[in-house]
């Protein structure tokens, strides 16, 4: 586009085609804003001729449907929220508009971002790009699915265990979860508030890179925001190497791993030591209570943030004669069933008599699971890891069982306990066709060696930019 | 273990009906993850503090400084149920 062979209009419209010629069997989108996106883009295209370079000028994106933005409803994929216009922007998506970002629509995700599959979106799920049998993951999966498919060249999505790691990685697109604090939530839609963090989806790291200079930066409108310098992420990648040492997490390779993801993540620990990279082996010994803890934190989360779903200021209300009961007929019928099971356990953790047992025990596992990973980064600069125990299964294969579901998130959710940022990869493919990704994570505030990491590995495993054919 | 009270209970706190169904689906599902939940007690932390924040020591303090709110009609536009300036609820007592 600088060099004036390509328009925004005509980027925006190739991606508005694709998702009509696609989106049917996709379903990556919940809107589609066809008429706001083709005026920014003209209004790029005038803004470049004028000498205007913002950093996303005339860039079409996706927006996870549980970030604020005045022009789109805000459904978080919920019945409790299918006609919410929120009244102002989120801070992310102010940043997009800044630099000359498009948005195109919002996308499908997991109930208020409670699932590993976006199965659980009120409004129809959507399919994996490589297979549309498979799920794509979740709860990210419409953004993870746009990019994948060239409907958007980049997303939002957030991340509270691996929500968008783990669609990136299941769809072969790479995603990251800022440190937490780096990126502001003003506008994010809460699930769980010591957890979520926002990120982007994009096509290759040096996307990733350009998408996280954008939305990064102190924000006094949520005082979890860190107010650190943002690094120059974009510059960063191109160091190499051989400075750097990559620490394997022995428990990582223990349990319940599939044998084509261990040879996928083996093979980008190989590529990494070729690059230069010195490899050290490193315990996390607290890592097997991370699934238990994280869905007792999470869940309490979730059961306090949701409490705000009564049916009074905004949202579905359901009819009633006293308020009591339209409280309660208004959350029965708004809320879907895995959103119900999580404040259930969520109030349940929280409940007098089992706060002790159940969230103060989980919070304190937390404690011990930071520890181990300050010990390991004692001895490595980033940990590589899979991002899923398996590719993407089945649509429907684990809707019944909350359990199975939950155990999907074992590699992933252990870098939101400890607020660390981490990125998803991709490294290969399963016999089958369907993508397997790398997991990089890295010490707190350092996305610029993260990034660094992934761009090497980018370099190596030539995947960058691979297109399904749909 | 949790019985299907403690479940009835729950859901009462969280606001939540239960079907007859849904109420022994969910005390089973319940129950699984509530015994893998179990697997913390194995840990001694006795000595450890909890976390409530993973990446900043310090509390966020900014100055008492008055600041515009949303206009009265921004607010108001998602109300179910709302006259010129109030949202309606149904009867309270």
């Amino acid at each position: 586009m600088a060099r004036g062979q390509l328009s925004a209009v005509e980027l925006t419209r190739s991606c508005l085609d694709r998702i009509d010629t696609f989106d049917s069997r996709l379903h990556s989108f919940i809107t589609v804003d066809e008429e706001g996106a083709m005026a920014a883009a003209a209004a790029a295209d005038t803004k470049r001729d004028l000498g205007d370079e913002g950093k996303l000028l005339g860039i079409p994106l996706s927006i996870k449907d549980l970030i604020c933005t005045e022009a789109m409803a805000t459904t978080c994929g919920s019945k409790m929220l299918a006609n919410f216009i929120a009244p102002y922007d989120a801070a992310v998506v102010e940043n997009i508009r800044a630099a000359g970002g498009i948005m195109v629509g919002k996308t499908t995700m997991d109930e208020f971002a409670m699932g590993s599959s976006s199965e659980t979106c009120c409004f129809g799920a959507p399919a994996n790009p490589y297979n549309t049998d498979f799920v794509p993951g979740g709860s990210s999966g419409g953004s993870a699915v746009s990019v994948a498919a060239a409907e958007a060249l980049g997303s939002l999505g957030s991340d509270t265990g691996g929500s968008i790691r783990q669609p990136a990685a299941l769809c072969g697109v790479v995603g990251m979860k800022p440190t937490y604090g780096r990126v502001s939530r003003y506008g994010l839609v809460a699930f769980g508030s010591s957890l979520d963090q926002i990120g982007p989806i994009t096509r290759d790291v040096t996307d990733c890179a350009l998408m996280l200079a954008v939305v990064a930066g102190y924000d006094r409108r949520d005082s979890t925001s860190v107010n650190r310098p943002v690094e120059d992420y974009p510059a960063a990648l191109r160091k190499g190497m051989d400075t750097l040492r990559i620490g394997v997490p022995r428990e990582f390779f223990q349990e319940g791993i599939d044998l084509e993801v261990e040879g996928v993540v083996r093979g980008g620990i190989d590529m990494l030591s070729d690059a230069g990279a010195t490899v050290v082996e490193v315990t996390l010994p607290h890592i097997k209570y991370g699934v238990a803890a994280y869905y007792l934190i999470a869940s309490a989360e979730a059961s306090s943030n949701l409490a705000r779903y009564d049916g009074v200021a905004y949202g579905f209300r359901a009819p009633a004669d006293e308020l009591l009961a339209m409280y309660k007929d208004t959350r029965t019928q708004g809320f879907g069933e895995e959103v119900k099971r999580r404040i259930l356990i969520g109030t349940y953790a929280l409940s007098s008599g089992y706060y002790d047992a159940y969230y103060k025990k989980a919070s304190q596992i937390r404690t011990l699971i930071i520890e181990d990973f300050k010990a390991a980064f004692c001895d490595c600069d980033v940990l590589v890891s899979p991002v899923s125990p398996t590719p993407a299964w089945r649509i429907g294969a684990k809707t019944d069982d909350p359990l199975a579901m939950y155990l999907s998130d074992i590699f992933t959710l252990s870098t939101n306990l400890a607020g660390l940022p981490g990125i998803s990869v991709p490294g290969g493919f399963s016999g089958d066709g369907l993508p397997i990704g790398i997991q990089l994570q890295a010490p707190h505030f350092h996305e610029s060696v993260l990034l660094r990491a992934a761009y090497n590995l980018e370099l190596q495993t030539e995947l960058a930019n691979h297109l399904p054919s749909l | 273990m949790i019985s299907r009270q403690e479940v009835e209970h729950v859901a009462h706190l969280a606001r939540l009906h239960l079907s007859a169904d849904e109420l022994v689906r969910i005390t089973e599902q319940l129950t699984t993850i509530l015994a893998y939940a179990d697997t913390l007690a194995a840990v001694d932390t006795d000595k450890v503090a909890p976390t409530t924040h993973a990446a900043a020591s310090t509390t966020a303090f900014r100055d008492d400084i008055i600041r515009a709110s949303l206009p009265l009609e921004t607010a108001l536009a998602n109300a179910p149920a709302r006259d010129e300036q109030n949202f309606i609820v149904p009867r309270v007592i």
